[in-house]
């Protein structure tokens, strides 16, 4: 029971941290019809930048440091797209194919700047004890960290359906020209969604770090399961990316414990039976 | 002008074993390697319009199967040969039959996670193929009893494969089903109307890149004689399409141009710097901003330019 227990509130906490990587990607994509295959190397960044802050600084918060790191990376996210993918805005393959060279020239610059060894993430002091809930004990980390996902996605709902500028960007996702012609930057809305994408990615890794730990190879890891959790859920759907993330952090973690070495194949098999009968994802709508 | 070229062309293929030293012969064996996974890899992105980033996993799983059974079962490379291509490609039928069900970014993206659970399976199921320290001591076959040893017989074993693979290929889009498989890449619903089937026009030339994509891998297990999971990763199907970009996509001789490009870019940096992959990165910046045709096109619409002025 115990087991069930504890494996079940792990698979909470990397569906948090799934959907804090793939809202992001789901968000880019729905609008500017782009696989940002950065998306990974984006969330490794933020953790290596929180790894060094939390590290340097004695008493730094983590929500100061995931703060910082996802503005950062938002920043980083922003020049890019500003600079290279506004570039090739008719050229959807040159983008795709730009995000891919950016991943590697990111994730060699960690490799370069950090070493290969992997950089631990000290949890918060005062989160650290652990809860008794019921005669269980749970890490507290773990428990807020599934709380700051459903946080981030009600932010980001109340983001994309209560205000002005949700309505531009579901303006711009469902026909970007009409959007255009009654005077929505889109242009500009390409970019703070992009910088909005790569700061969650970014604040997201820094708070999987306690977690995961800063590694070379951890956008390689995370990318797949955030292209797994979209394409189950249904690209360009906020609700899909959360419940798929869900789904996918069942799947892996019990995965894991129960048949360590078949767990990457069990992670497909969602993802095959959502294709087969429903290629557009759980969530998604046909054409999007 | 035509002859001259072609002589040139045949020269170069012909001549190394005969003038360079190994190091060269080597490099130029993989050269074929790598031409024949590129020109593999165009058959989807060149003429289906169907960009996969995934295509390392065919070279990979062809070779594991093949390390597999020559050095833990005892099987003949023969055998060994013949298995791992057909397993190889009933993969490819496999995953076409999944990937195919979406297009363009989708497929892309489809790709991608399959290849990557295939490199996180080399990785982590240890106990089959030894993980992180990859399967080392296999050996290179013999066909007809001669020995592929030496870097110039395995460069000749090479250069055949590689002319067949070459001119099979070409066949395969000259002929008509080459250009149904165009029509579906630029009209897919004006082919269907016309009673072409675009899915399974799509499937087959999977299943075929598939299949090249396994024998690519095969010499790539036989020069190597060592087979570790960076072969399956994303770097590779990254490698093998920016060979195709940089060269031209949708040409013949482009893949084989941007291969050979890709290939001398790694080795003669890795001379110099350890940073391959933000090399890798840089260039693939530099192609897609400047260079979006590719070399081959550029180049042969600079020379119909030149002939033009000169007459």
């Amino acid at each position: 029971m115990q087991f069930w227990i504890i494996q079940g509130l792990n698979s909470l906490s990397l569906g948090g941290l799934l959907f804090l990587l793939s809202s992001g990607f789901s968000l880019i994509f729905g609008l500017m019809r782009l696989a940002n295959l950065t998306h990974g190397a984006f969330f490794m960044l933020g953790t290596y930048f929180g790894a060094t802050a939390l590290r340097s600084w004695d008493g730094l918060n983590i929500w100061a440091a995931a703060l910082g790191a996802g503005i950062a990376v938002a920043a980083i996210g922003g020049l890019f797209e500003r600079l290279v993918l506004t570039r090739l805005k008719t050229n959807p393959l040159g983008q795709v194919l730009v995000t891919l060279g950016m991943s590697f020239i990111i994730s060699d610059a960690c490799l370069m700047l950090w070493g290969g060894d992997p950089i631990p993430v000290p949890t918060p002091q005062n989160l650290q004890s652990p809860t008794r809930v019921f005669g269980f004990v749970f890490p507290t980390y773990r428990l807020v960290l599934v709380g700051c996902a459903i946080g981030a996605g009600i932010v980001l709902y109340f983001l994309l359906e209560r205000t002005r500028l949700g309505a531009m960007i579901r303006a711009g996702v469902d026909d970007r020209q009409m959007a255009r012609a009654v005077g929505i930057p889109v242009s500009n809305l390409f970019t703070v969604v992009f910088c909005l994408g790569a700061g969650i990615a970014g604040a997201g890794g820094v708070l999987g770090g306690p977690i995961l730990s800063a590694y070379p190879g951890l956008d390689a890891d995370m990318l797949p399961l955030a292209l797994i959790v979209v394409i189950l859920g249904g690209i360009g759907s906020l609700l899909g990316a959360f419940i798929g993330s869900f789904i996918i952090g069942f799947i892996y973690t019990f995965g894991t414990a129960l048949f360590p070495e078949l767990a990457y194949v069990i992670l497909f098999l969602p993802m095959i039976f959502v294709i087969a009968f429903r290629p557009q994802g759980l969530f998604g709508r046909v054409g999007a | 002008m035509k002859w001259i070229g072609a002589a040139l062309l045949a020269a170069s293929f012909l001549l190394p074993p005969f003038l360079a030293g190994d190091f060269y012969i080597n490099l130029a064996s993989q050269i074929l390697i790598a031409a024949i996974f590129a020109l593999s890899l165009n058959l989807l992105v060149g003429f289906g319009g169907m960009t996969s980033l995934g295509h390392a996993s065919y070279l990979g799983v062809a070779a594991y199967i093949s390390a597999l059974l020559t050095s833990r079962y005892g099987l003949g490379h023969g055998t060994s040969a013949i298995v791992s291509i057909t397993g190889t490609t009933a993969m490819a039928a496999c995953f076409g039959v999944i990937a195919l069900r979406a297009t363009g970014l989708g497929f892309l993206m489809i790709t991608l996670a399959l290849s990557q659970v295939l490199w996180g399976l080399a990785y982590r199921m240890s106990n089959v193929t030894n993980g992180d320290n990859g399967i080392a001591g296999l050996t290179r076959p013999m066909p007809f009893g001669i020995s592929l040893d030496s870097a110039a017989s395995f460069y000749w074993f090479a250069l055949v494969v590689a002319t067949l693979a070459f001119l099979m290929m070409a066949t395969f889009v000259s002929s008509s089903f080459g250009s149904s498989l165009k029509g579906v890449r630029d009209q897919p619903r004006r082919m269907a109307a016309l009673g072409f089937n675009p899915w399974m026009i799509r499937w087959i030339t999977f299943v075929y890149a598939g299949f090249w994509g396994g024998v690519s891998g095969l010499l790539y297990v036989y020069y190597n004689k060592y087979i570790h999971p960076t072969s399956l990763s994303t770097t590779g199907s990254a490698e093998a399409l920016l060979g195709v970009i940089a060269g031209g996509s949708g040409t013949l001789g482009g893949p084989v141009v941007g291969a050979a490009l890709v290939l001398l870019l790694k080795n003669y940096a890795s001379a110099y710097i350890e940073r391959w992959n933000m090399l890798l990165g840089v260039v693939f910046l530099f192609i897609v901003l400047v260079m979006p045709t590719g070399i081959v096109p550029g180049l042969s619409r600079l020379l119909t330019g030149l002939r033009r002025g000169s007459r």
